[in-house]
């Protein structure tokens, strides 16, 4: 019997670093992924889908050039934006539906924090260097940032007044059973304005153009421009985690729960993984859309798109409240 | 079967609401229109959810002229009268900018479900609950719509965004609306629709703009 819950234990544990070696290793291959998908929208052909791997080989292979009049700050803002995606794949449901062991060691309030430590240091490290495209970079991240932040705690709260629980674990199971659940007003509205949340946290069009190589009008990429090397392979990869890591939460918190291991056997969480790759690639499918049919959106009016995913997020919070 | 009957007319409501929303904030005239016709039909889905619910023949009627009026006579009607060339144009001057006016109707809304939920808590039948307070804040958007914006045609979007919201809590109320108070208002309606169209068009004949906002001073000449 000891032996039995021990050996539960040890499983527990070994899925949830499962969990985050799954976002540290797919994590490119959706980048990329997405890349290729984009290209064949607009009728080219792309890169192969393996490509962001192939740059992170050759990055990491590299000498590493940093600024002596740079601090500490900009050295060790790699690492820490490298490491908060992965400690959030801890407290998430990436591959199971039952909380793994880490799970209640914080809730979604806590991932958040740990994302936007993450962010912190690269704003500082941004600024931090003399180049004077990141510090312009790093103040529009901070614009955008905040004027996601209402939303990101409007939606957050919501979800878990209907769950009654912060954990995501908890929450997911609430939208699925029974399924007429999905159809409620207040979840749909919430998954409108979670979209728009991650479109612009990640840097999407309209928000910001990923693919754009002109520094004035970047937003989040200028931030990393002045890393090389080793630094840079790390900031691209924690961006692509990052992504990765906010579409699961939208995925397999918000939208569609199905297709994660119910129970513990090994081949149902390895089993897990296609299926969340494949609903992955859905996602991607439809951001691709939108990206390859909008216009960057003009600088002020970020404020009207947000405006308007904050309103949908209240909406959907007042539907829920009255409909108790 | 009742509860998915429930959950749609919920989610039809939803985005009812949003559609309404759409209409106080989009720049494009001609985006405007698109959006109140999708609100248009999405009423309709909620008279013909609620109409198979009661199984009254009255709302499946009521969404019958809903679709035929509002979702194709008075577009027809909008884009025959007014000069293509208002289409094409984005409105710049607003009497309030857009994220003001998103947050007058977050709050609008709100003022909305607290009008609304001690009337429905009296009401007996569960629709009542969705369709009133929905119906009101859309009522106060299409006032808002009117207040904010500045060009013709919108402003009688708004006008007939408040006359979808009364529609929008009036099939839940009265399952049993007599039909000559629907065929009444369906004549109405694009009545309404045929004079401002009109109107717009001597306007923007004769001034070569249609930003009825700046009319407010009376001048002789």
């Amino acid at each position: 019997m000891r032996v039995e819950r021990k050996g539960k234990m040890l499983a527990r544990i070994l899925y949830n670093l499962l969990q985050a070696a799954v976002v540290v290793g797919f994590a490119p291959l959706v980048e990329g992924v997405a890349a290729r998908l984009k290209e064949i929208v607009q009728s080219k052909r792309g890169p192969s889908i393996f490509q962001p791997y192939r740059d992170l080989r050759k990055l990491l292979h590299k000498d590493e050039i940093v600024s002596e009049y740079s601090s500490w700050i900009f050295r060790a803002a790699p690492y820490v934006a490298f490491a908060a995606p992965i400690f959030v794949a801890l407290l998430i449901p990436v591959l199971t539906r039952y909380p793994l062991f880490f799970a209640f060691m914080g809730d979604m309030l806590g991932g958040g924090f740990v994302l936007a430590l993450g962010g912190f240091f690269t704003t500082l490290a941004a600024v931090d260097t003399a180049n004077p495209y990141g510090p312009m970079g790093a103040s529009r991240t901070r614009m955008v940032g905040f004027l996601a932040e209402p939303v990101f705690i409007v939606v957050f709260l919501t979800v878990s007044f209907v769950a009654g629980s912060t954990i995501p674990y908890i929450v997911q199971t609430r939208w699925v059973s029974p399924p007429s659940n999905f159809f409620e007003p207040s979840h749909v509205l919430l998954m409108i304005a979670f979209f728009m949340l991650i479109l612009a946290e990640d840097g999407r069009l309209p928000v910001d153009s990923p693919a754009g190589t002109f520094e004035l009008a970047m937003i989040d990429r200028s931030k990393s421009l002045e890393f090389s090397g080793r630094g840079a392979a790390l900031m691209k990869w924690a961006g692509a985690m990052k992504f990765f890591v906010l579409v699961t939460i939208f995925l397999n918190v918000l939208v569609t729960p199905w297709g994660l291991a119910q129970g513990m056997g090994a081949g149902e969480v390895l089993l897990a993984i296609p299926l969340v790759l494949f609903k992955m690639l859905l996602f991607v499918l439809v951001l691709v859309v939108i990206e390859s049919s909008l216009a960057k959106l003009r600088l002020f009016r970020i404020t009207e798109f947000l405006g308007a995913a904050f309103v949908i997020s209240v909406v959907a919070m007042i539907t829920r409240l009255s409909a108790i | 079967m009742g509860g998915a009957i429930f959950a749609l007319d919920a989610l039809a409501g939803a985005l009812f609401l949003l559609a309404a929303l759409g209409v106080v904030a989009t720049r494009q005239v001609l985006a405007s229109l698109q959006l109140f016709i999708v609100q248009s039909l999405l009423l309709a889905a909620s008279a013909l959810l609620l109409g198979g619910a009661d199984r009254s023949p009255h709302l499946l009627a009521v969404a019958a002229i809903t679709v035929l009026t509002k979702a194709l006579l008075i577009p027809w009607l909008l884009r025959r009268m007014v000069p293509s060339e208002v289409y094409r144009m984005r409105e710049v001057e607003r009497v309030l900018n857009i994220p003001s006016a998103l947050l007058a109707s977050a709050v609008l809304i709100v003022v909305a479900y607290a009008v609304a939920d001690p009337l429905a808590a009296a009401a007996p039948a569960p629709f009542i609950r969705i369709n009133l307070p929905l119906g009101i804040a859309a009522m106060f958007l299409g006032g808002l719509t009117i207040a904010v914006r500045r060009e013709a045609v919108p402003q009688l979007l708004g006008l007939l965004g408040i006359e979808n919201g009364v529609f929008f809590a009036a099939v839940a109320i009265t399952p049993n609306l007599p039909l000559i108070a629907e065929l009444a208002a369906a004549a109405d309606v694009p009545v309404i629709a045929l004079v401002v169209g009109m109107l717009t068009r001597a306007i923007h004949a004769r001034l070569g703009t249609t930003a009825v906002g700046e009319l407010s001073v009376l001048r002789e000449e």
